[in-house]
């Protein structure tokens, strides 16, 4: 398996880590609920399809990106650095 | 025996080797199974459930029956396929699966009694009585089975891996591999051409081809140099890709040193990892059996194979040869047996309308439905259109017709179609991206088909490059049809073999679908049909078949199990290269470690660094009596101690202390210049991350300090947190773990030592204060820290200064009556003075465990603090740390589980555990730290340490967990 | 048709035609009392135990393709009870017990063997974390005993002890744990679930489930509806799918885990062996194959197939903790889809849904959780209330906070 780095370009997978749904970018603050914190730590929509998940170039620049796959056929569709999306 | 002139062998170099103890001679270029055949040898092995004797079947990875041991000088080898294994001098090998000899094997009974094990036998049986399973049942069963075996030695063998890439990957180097290798090297293309075989050529040397009228090894021979001279491609004989991969990646298994005598020079294989912009399959095709009574006795062989050891090996393994098929190929195999001069009894070709004009006796509507020969076939019966026959023949080559070698189409979930008019299943066009299936494995099986479907997938696969065609000039072959009438079972009494190697015959399958396991994956895991050593590629498609005819379904509906990697078994050893010994995983050494073992310390594994435990002193009886000596350093005069292996991570920016605040639970962006703060992190789930100081270097620089097991994991979280929720902020990080060597040198005299060592003498320089410094020169840092409970300071220098620091510190802290501390050490300081580490913050513990709620700032948000809140996080009933002292001198143990004294001693009735225990010189007993439920509250009760695996029961007192100087007198002093 | 030596004897000399089919093959029925979507190992358990120990026998299990085709079919084979964590503890205790009487209560041979299973430690550490498990163990009433080094070179004498990366100090033997023959659980329950009236339908595939008013009503099925009042989501593997046709969103992630065998081997190791810091565990089949695998491929996936890099690293573990196996060639590699939850433990509770069941997460280990898993999914159903052993496996657990983090890692998905 191959991931599109931003930066890096296209690289081994072993060069990365995995985290997880895009859920994991909407963090609650010590204002939120219960609910928004079970929305993104626990829920998942978890498809059998397209899916949004959150990488991690760790052997690589250390850019945090997110990566648009399909995790039935492991087709990756695209990725995006999770700053970026941030700072927009 | 050889025919003369035929075989691509080299008749001048004659090799010897042995099999089961005697010396045969073959030549350079035979393999196992052709020479022995070449020598008359028909028996090879056993079969796996029956014990039958079995031959040589085909002559390729595929074979299911030809399995030996090769005997190295050191070690041995299971489950070889004889026709893979190339001869070389002194080659020692033997049959297996067989006791006491290949002849006479003792498990053979089980052939006798073969009615009672029929398909699933054994989930009816041996369950009663009970404990006869384990006793004597499955003892039994456990040493019938298996085939061949190790030695159970480590495997000392060299074996490598590497990494390839290319714009074209071409699997298989007959006509079509070639032709599209060719195409694609000439327009220009990185070109990989794999080929299993050791000759590139494939089916073109077996079948005798002609290519413009030219044996086909010509034009083999001239593509071969062409390539070969070409800088963008890379030939890789003996090499097999054995699984795709996602992404364009495959694998493949170079032989690189197997067919040699001993080279310490040479790696036994290689493990490839191929990543391919686009790849043409063209991996050829395996021909099948039929299932004709009695069909698996040595002496039968597929016609290809037989076909393959006469124009390859120059070997026929018989006198008289009869050729059963139900496709046309067998006709040019007869004709060229006996274009060589072998006798061929008859050629019984199963269809009614099929020619017999041969220069040999054809019988049409032929079927064979009985053979004879224990050891080795001497006669089949059979019937035809004019009746019965019998005939004496003691080679029978079977063609059941042809099945694409798809596997690697189906390596990612991939399902073949059905394609009646070739009765085999041939590959979906986009089972693997980029993946182009030509030639035989795509159902065409004409040598200019071949050739054509090659260039076209070439041609395909450089117009995905965006690179134009070379248009490579076809040579002209044959082009026959393919034609062919399915036979996959002859009814008769005997039994009728399916999978060979596993033993399941037409019997087991109808069982199975008698006692309803009638699905395909059911009847596979019921009979285990294609679950041996050639995982069904002899006999899978025949077994559907087989399984259709018995349900009434068609094969189409019936479906197929599936393929997956390997393609062909693939040793451990060249899969896992480079993990043997310390390879597994990287090594850390720290700068002071050849000082250390200078000193005998012996090294123990914290991570992947490797810290001295103590450091043995002549006349000390054991560990604990150097431990207790160092921990006097430390306590009464002075101890030096390299903690290099705590996480390092330098924080800068405008932003760095307001993003402090936001991964520490309390406060940073208030702290001082100068000044060291202890800080916890939590996880976003709320448990405890980590914990450790962090420095302020300057108004816009920080210095973060993380426990040793979890630098790597503070990084990542730091740059999660950094990059999702605050890049727009002004801070920018990087870990420095390895740029600085850093030593502790504490105990009452730490001062002293330093006040004579640094370039300046410490002036007002409090707890938890940080300073730049110099030392003999050389830029340093100095902090006021103690992870002891005494005054303590580590010093940190450039790596590259590491060492000689380390020495100078030592030898200061000896002439001053102190010296080095380990780890040993260093736990029961940190124990006596009640401080964590990840044996307290394990994971499952809470900010409130650990009494550091207080911690946790309610002036502003942090990374987990929402999540620390949930009720399951905090409360009387969580189990909170406390310290644990023995009653008496007894021993208690890290692990031990504690009880309220008389209370049963259930799992429901387990308050806690001892996370932390060391000998404490200071309290002369043993000291633990642990946790209990609603521990706090609990100071002064006696609690029973119960460690039931190391007989452990004693009483203890809860404590505070500071044990030592509990108000920081000395820390502050 | 009761299976014994003897039955096996005289079917064989009567050319074995008198084998009746394990199991009917009935149409689905418009209503039944209770409905298990899943004909995997947890979804015959749960039917079996529906049957035999609550009396449902008017109960259907809807598999969409072949019973035993999920993970049951597809693990490596290891049945334990060696947990530490409350919850888990008492609820694989009583699985193990269960499997000590499989064969008898199902008249099947499903191979329960009992080798022992010796979990390796590395370091004092270790070693002292094991010991804090193997007392919860003993402390449950199950077996557990600390083996110093001498021990493991006594019983593994072929594990790398000289040259391994990681040093063996010693381990923890369990010896109650062992393996079973998989297939065999699936094929065993579904038998003595339809002996008992059970309709296994299989090629059923549930399209929806019918609500109304927060009540179930029953299924939607490519076989058509089918009635009924309670219904149970026992379908690892593809439990947010199915979950998200009741509208719910479930704390699992589903994740490729990766395992191997090799061509058949003479007897070459006897028991289950476990290296933690490679995430290895292996043993060998009663056909001879070692069968081992590793750690997740990290990524989600419901691809049932891996990739390299564990692959690798799976190999490179086997090689530096038994290079004695280096020669040995790997037959075939395959890929389950874990329900990985972020605490990794399972779940088997009721559902906002009235008369909505759900039987999930299961990560790895699953396997050895059948029987229990049936046993209290069963208890659910039929009473409506937890079984006392399956009491901690709560759906709502991670919002409350009272996870089950067996593995000390954290209560992420990312984690396990």
């Amino acid at each position: 398996m191959r991931i599109p780095c931003p930066l890096c370009g296209t690289r081994d997978r072993r060069e990365f880590y995995y985290y997880g749904s895009e859920d994991y970018l909407k963090r609650p603050t010590d204002q939120g609920t219960v609910e928004d914190l079970d929305n993104h730590l626990f829920l998942r929509d978890n498809p059998a399809g397209v899916t949004r998940d959150v990488w991690y170039h760790e052997t690589g620049c250390g850019a945090w990106m997110v990566v648009t796959r399909n995790t039935i056929t492991h087709e990756v569709l695209g990725s995006e650095l999770v700053a970026k999306k941030k700072e927009a | 025996m050889r025919i003369a002139g035929k075989g691509l062998i080299d008749r001048m170099r004659p090799v010897s080797f042995k099999f089961d103890g005697k010396t045969y001679q073959g030549f350079k270029g035979d393999n196992v199974a052709s020479a022995l055949l070449a020598n008359g040898v028909k028996l090879v092995g056993r079969s796996f459930k029956y014990h039958r004797p079995r031959g040589v079947l085909t002559a390729g990875s595929e074979e299911p029956n030809a399995m030996i041991e090769v005997i190295g000088a050191s070690n041995q080898t299971p489950n070889v396929r004889a026709t893979v294994q190339e001869i070389f001098e002194g080659l020692n090998t033997r049959s297996q699966n067989r006791w006491p000899s290949l002849r006479f094997d003792v498990m053979a009974v089980n052939d006798m009694v073969s009615p009672f094990l029929s398909a699933g036998f054994y989930y009816k049986t041996f369950m009663w009585p009970r404990a006869f399973w384990e006793a004597i049942y499955e003892p039994i069963i456990r040493r019938a089975a298996g085939l061949g075996s190790l030695s159970g030695k480590h495997d000392e063998g060299h074996y490598e891996k590497a990494f390839a890439f290319c714009d074209v990957l071409v699997i298989g180097a007959g006509p079509t591999g070639l032709m599209a290798a060719l195409e694609a090297a000439r327009a220009g293309a990185d070109v990989i051409l794999c080929e299993e075989d050791w000759l590139l050529g494939g089916r073109l040397l077996a079948d005798d081809a002609h290519l413009d009228g030219k044996p086909a090894g010509e034009w083999v021979a001239a593509v071969e140099a062409e390539l070969k001279a070409l800088p963008n491609v890379r030939l890789m004989a003996r090499t097999t890709v054995t699984g795709a991969y996602d992404g364009g990646q495959y694998s493949a298994v170079e032989r690189v040193g197997l067919h040699k005598g001993p080279r310490p020079d040479l790696p036994r294989e290689c493990f490839w990892r191929i990543t391919a912009a686009r790849t043409v399959l063209a991996a050829g095709a395996l021909e099948r059996s039929i299932a004709f009574p009695m069909n698996d006795r040595p002496g039968i062989m597929l016609a290809s194979a037989v076909q393959t050891y006469l124009n390859k090996f120059g070997v026929v393994p018989g006198k008289r040869v009869t050729l059963f098929a139900n496709n046309d190929g067998a006709r040019a195999v007869a004709r060229q047996l006996m274009a060589a001069g072998v006798t061929v009894a008859a050629i019984l070709d199963s269809r009614t309308d099929a020619s017999a004009v041969e220069d040999c006796p054809v019988y049409l509507g032929a079927q064979v439905t009985d053979t004879k020969g224990r050891l080795g076939l001497r006669a089949i019966t059979g019937t035809h259109v004019g009746g019965e026959f019998a005939l004496e023949t003691d080679l029978l080559a079977v063609s059941g017709g042809w099945n694409p070698t798809l596997h690697i189409t189906c390596h990612l979930n991939g399902r073949p179609r059905w394609e009646s008019s070739l009765a085999a299943f041939v590959p979906l066009a986009d089972a693997v991206p980029h993946l182009q299936a030509a030639g035989a494995c795509n159902g065409a099986f004409d040598t200019l088909g071949c050739l054509r479907e090659g260039q076209a997938a070439a041609q395909a696969a450089l117009r995905g490059l965006n690179r134009a065609a070379a248009d490579a000039v076809l040579p002209t072959a044959e082009g026959l049809p393919y034609v062919i009438a399915p036979l996959w079972q002859v009814a008769g009494k005997g039994r009728a073999w399916l999978d060979f190697a596993n033993d399941v015959t037409t019997k087991d399958v109808k069982l199975a679908a008698q006692e309803g396991y009638s699905s395909v994956e059911h009847m596979k895991r019921y009979t285990t049909q294609g679950m041996a050593p050639d995982q069904g590629k002899n006999s899978n498609v025949g077994a559907l078949a087989v399984l259709a005819d018995t349900t009434g379904r068609g094969i189409p509906e019936t479906g197929t199990t599936t393929f997956r990697p390997p393609f062909v078994p693939t040793s451990i050893a060249v899969m896992g290269a480079g993990g043997r010994g310390a390879g597994f995983a990287p090594q850390r050494f720290l700068t002071s470690d050849q000082a250390s073992r200078d000193r005998g310390a012996p090294m123990i594994e914290a991570g992947l660094w490797y810290r001295p435990s103590y450091f043995p002193k002549p006349g000390e009886a054991s560990w604990l009596a150097s431990c207790n000596r160092e921990i006097g350093y430390v306590r009464g005069v002075v101890g030096v101690c390299d903690v290099s292996t705590l996480g390092k991570i330098d924080i800068q920016g405008r932003d760095a202390g307001r993003f402090l605040d936001l991964v520490y639970t309390n406060m940073f962006s208030t702290l001082a210049v100068g000044r060291v703060r202890y800080g916890l992190m939590l996880r976003a789930d709320g448990y405890v991350l980590d914990d450790g100081t962090s420095a302020r270097l300057g108004e816009n620089h920080y210095l973060m300090t993380t426990t040793t097991a979890a630098a790597g994991l503070v990084m990542r979280h730091l740059d999660f947190v950094h990059q999702s929720e605050c890049a727009d902020w002004d801070v920018r990080f990087i870990s420095v773990t390895e740029s600085w060597a850093q030593f502790a040198v504490a105990g009452p005299m730490a001062r002293a030592l330093l006040n004579g060592y640094l370039d300046q003498p410490l002036s007002d320089f409090p707890f938890m204060a940080t300073r730049a410094v110099t030392v003999g020169g050389v830029q340093a840092r100095l902090f006021r820290i103690s992870f002891s409970g005494e005054e303590g300071y580590e010093i940190a220098v450039p790596t590259r200064y590491g060492e000689a620091l380390f020495r100078d510190l030592v030898a200061r802290a000896e002439t001053m009556g102190g010296g080095p501390y380990g780890m040993e050490a260093l736990n029961v300081l940190r124990i006596e003075k009640g401080l964590i580490t990840h044996a307290e913050i394990d994971g499952r513990v809470t900010a409130f465990d650990i009494g550091a709620a207080k911690m946790v700032s309610a002036k502003k948000d942090c990374i987990g603090k929402l999540a620390a809140t949930r009720p399951g996080l905090v409360g009387p009933e969580r189990a909170q740390m406390v310290g644990l002292k023995p009653l008496g001198a007894e021993k208690i143990t890290s692990g031990a589980h504690l009880f309220v004294p008389g209370a049963d001693l259930s799992r429901m009735n387990s308050q806690g555990h001892i996370s932390s225990v060391g000998y404490s010189p200071m309290f002369d007993r043993d000291l633990g730290l642990g946790f209990l439920v609603n521990g706090r509250a609990r100071v002064g009760e006696t609690v029973r340490v119960i460690d039931r695996l190391r007989d452990i029961d004693v009483l203890a007192e809860v404590c505070d967990p500071v044990f030592h100087d509990k108000d920081g007198e000395k820390l502050r002093a | 048709m009761r299976y014994s030596g003897l039955k096996v004897i005289t079917e064989g000399l009567f050319g074995n035609k008198g084998w009746g089919p394990a199991w009917r093959n009935p149409a689905p029925k418009a209503e039944y009392d209770a409905i298990i979507i899943g004909g995997g190992g947890h979804g015959l358990a749960t039917a079996y135990y529906l049957a035999k120990n609550h009396g449902l026998t008017n109960i259907a299990v809807l598999e969409k393709g072949y019973l035993g085709g999920g993970n049951i079919g597809r693990n490596t084979t290891i049945v334990r009870a060696n947990y530490y964590m409350p919850g888990n503890s008492e609820f694989y205790s009583h699985s193990l017990k269960l499997w000590e009487g499989l064969e008898a209560e199902l008249n099947y041979n499903v191979m329960h063997s009992q080798r022992g299973q010796l979990i390796l430690a590395h370091s004092d550490g270790q070693r002292d974390t094991l010991a804090r498990r193997g007392n919860a163990m003993i402390n449950q009433g199950d077996d557990a005993e600390l083996w110093n080094l001498d021990q493991v070179k006594d019983f593994a004498p072929y594990l790398d002890f000289a040259q391994t990366r990681f040093p063996i100090y010693g381990g923890l033997m369990h010896k109650r744990g062992g393996t079973a023959r998989h297939d065999a659980v699936a094929w065993g329950y579904a038998r003595g679930a339809d002996r008992r009236g059970v309709d296994l339908i299989q090629n059923c595939e549930v399209t929806g489930i019918d609500i109304v008013n927060g009540v179930v009503q029953g299924v939607q099925t490519t076989r058509g509806a089918i009635r009924a009042k309670k219904v149970g989501m026992v379908v690892a593997g593809r439990s947010s799918q199915v979950a998200a046709m009741a509208g719910m969103r479930l704390p699992i992630e589903s994740h490729v885990l990766q395992a191997f065998v090799t061509e058949g081997l003479k007897p070459i190791i006897d028991s289950v062996i476990s290296f933690g810091m490679g995430h290895f565990y292996i043993s060998q089949s009663d056909k001879g194959g070692l069968v081992f695998g590793g750690d997740l491929d990290f990524y989600a996936s419901y691809a049932a197939r891996g990739n390299l890099p564990m692959v690798e690293h799976v190999m490179e573990a086997a090689m530096t903790l038994m290079p004695m196996i280096g020669r040995a060639k790997v037959l075939r590699s395959w890929g389950g889809i874990m329900d990985m939850t972020p605490d990794g433990s399972p779940i088997i509770d009721k559902t906002p849904v009235d008369g909505l069941f759900v039987d999930a997460g299961w990560n790895y280990g699953g396997f050895k959780a059948a029987p229990a898993s049936g046993w209290c999914m069963a208890h659910l159903m039929a009473t409506g209330d937890s079984h006392e052993v399956a009491r901690r496996f709560r759906l709502d657990r991670f919002r409350t906070g009272h996870v089950m983090d067996e593995e000390a890692t954290g209560s992420q998905h990312n984690l396990h």
